[in-house]
């Protein structure tokens, strides 16, 4: 797709606007993406002034996504868009929300470093998720550049990636469980990664998330709630 | 919120409900006009160009396009309008009902009267309300004041203007506001009982209320008429039609459905077309 498209209309002040929503939309998938960064290394390093950072971040990441709301209702009312425009603006308004959702995601596992610092427990065991950790981040960070590329290419690729997540999410827990089941007083500690480690699997599937409005947005198919193989057909079309 | 069984069975029953009526919607669509390899030409410009089409029985159908593309030609072919101007040659054929309007055997004036046509402005006949609707029932020798009466009364109702002008029946048509004589002018159409009507551009001299009005009462007239409409206004055409037909330098680029058309166009034309980009 090109990626040009946004700046061919007649009106100057539509590209405009369209140019600005989706600036913002980029910057706000950056922001997200040092969030999930920084949330991460504040869990693993117990590192309270980042964890801090992040959570303040989230604030700034919820202002961009009213923000862009209004700037897309604001273009329906004034411009009455359609194909792929009105595409764009309905896959942005969805986009946004997942960004927003990986936000509070960062929040928590930085809100989950602040709640551990005070307890007793050691902070450098956490080696179980960092595994995970690199998995999600490479897969927010793809979708985010089928956002910005507009390229639906390395979509299959992400989703697939989704499954080996939740792959290693379920061997976490089972690790974990085992750990419950040998020592109860591992209970807390392994409770308090688990949440941790949801949060990171919640953030791949809102990737996936992203990547499927942006199928939307290119090929005008809607390819939520379909399995793996079914989204491959669908892309070699 | 928790639902109590009896609301989630309440709830399983109108999820039925739904998906028996999508299948009644599955019905075949029958075609009311058929367009074949249709070239027009104004003396030695060719304004059409081999238009192959079929147009939907009693569904809307919408032409959009730039100026000039050559939609109101082809609006005007399918009651052959422009028969009156001399330069135009045809060939090809529009069927209607499997009936070929251009073959010798055919009486124009009877096709007119099987195709109405409503333009841009309102273009009533310097006479009274009711002798605007009652017009074309006099011309074909029907004086009885009781079918005229009853003629007109149903006309103006279906044309959703009965209750503005029933008690001034016999004012002159052209002290009405434009959006009312626009509507005369359709009720004047539908008086005849036409198969197909023809509008061209019927809003776009009209405030944004009587369009609305209008674009209402398209919505009703497709139970018993087909519709084709010409129109500038894209989202009047993605509002008021079943399917759209967009026309670029007298060709059909692309023909299906609105919602598909208007979300997803095919083609690369329609699509900088409808989005308002650089062709």
């Amino acid at each position: 797709m090109d990626n040009k498209k946004i700046g061919q209309h007649i009106s100057r002040q539509f590209n405009e606007e369209m140019e600005n929503m989706r600036n913002k939309v980029l910057t706000m998938g950056g922001l997200v993406e040092q969030q999930i960064e920084q949330a991460a290394e504040s869990f693993m390093s117990s590192d309270l002034g980042l964890a801090e950072k992040v959570i303040l971040q989230d604030d700034q990441v919820d202002k961009l996504q009213i923000e862009i709301d209004q700037e897309c209702t604001e273009i329906l009312a004034k411009r009455q868009p359609a194909a792929f425009d009105l595409r764009m603006l309905m896959a942005t308004t969805k986009i946004i929300t997942d960004l927003e959702r990986i936000g509070d995601e960062a929040a928590r596992i930085a809100k989950m470093t602040i709640r551990l610092d005070s307890t007793e427990y050691y902070h450098d065991q956490y080696h179980e998720i960092r595994h995970l950790l690199e998995m999600v981040k490479e897969m927010l960070h793809a979708s985010l550049d089928s956002v910005a590329r507009m390229d639906v290419n390395d979509v299959v690729a992400i989703a697939s990636q989704d499954q080996k997540v939740d792959h290693e999410y379920g061997s976490i827990i089972r690790q974990l469980i085992t750990r419950m089941m040998e020592d109860p007083r591992n209970i807390t500690r392994a409770l308090d990664v688990l949440w941790t480690v949801r949060s990171l699997e919640r953030i791949g599937d809102h990737s996936v998330n992203i990547c499927e409005h942006v199928i939307y947005m290119v090929k005008g198919k809607d390819v939520r709630h379909i399995s793996q193989d079914e989204l491959e057909k669908v892309m070699e079309k | 919120m928790i639902m109590t069984t009896e609301q989630t069975r309440t709830h399983a029953i109108d999820i039925n409900a739904l998906s028996r009526k999508e299948k009644t919607q599955d019905k075949v669509i029958e075609t009311c006009l058929k367009i074949e390899k249709l070239d027009l030409y104004y003396g030695e410009n060719q304004a059409l160009h081999g238009i192959d089409m079929e147009i939907p029985k009693k569904k809307v159908t919408a032409y959009i396009g730039p100026s000039g593309c050559g939609k109101s030609t082809l609006l005007r072919s399918i009651n052959r309008m422009n028969d009156l101007i001399d330069s135009v040659r045809i060939e090809g054929k529009i069927l209607l009902d499997g009936e070929d309007i251009y073959d010798k055997s055919i009486n124009v004036a009877e096709l007119r009267r099987r195709v109405g046509m409503v333009f841009q402005k309102p273009n009533p006949f310097p006479k009274s309300i009711y002798e605007n609707v009652a017009y074309g029932l006099r011309i074909q020798g029907i004086n009885d004041r009781r079918t005229l009466d009853e003629t007109v009364e149903k006309s103006l109702r279906s044309a959703a203007l009965w209750d503005e002008v029933k008690d001034r029946l016999n004012d002159n048509a052209l002290g009405i506001s434009g959006g009312q004589q626009q509507r005369l002018v359709i009720a004047r159409a539908i008086a005849i009982e036409p198969e197909v009507m023809l509008l061209d551009e019927p809003a776009s001299a009209l405030d944004p209320i009587s369009t609305l009005k209008i674009e209402e009462l398209i919505n009703e007239l497709k139970e018993k008429y087909t519709i084709v409409i010409v129109t500038h206004n894209m989202q009047q055409a993605a509002r008021v039609s079943d399917y759209t037909a967009f026309m670029y330098m007298g060709e059909l680029i692309e023909f299906g459905e609105t919602t598909g058309l208007f979300t997803n166009p095919a083609k690369k034309q329609t699509e900088d077309y409808i989005t308002g980009r650089y062709g």
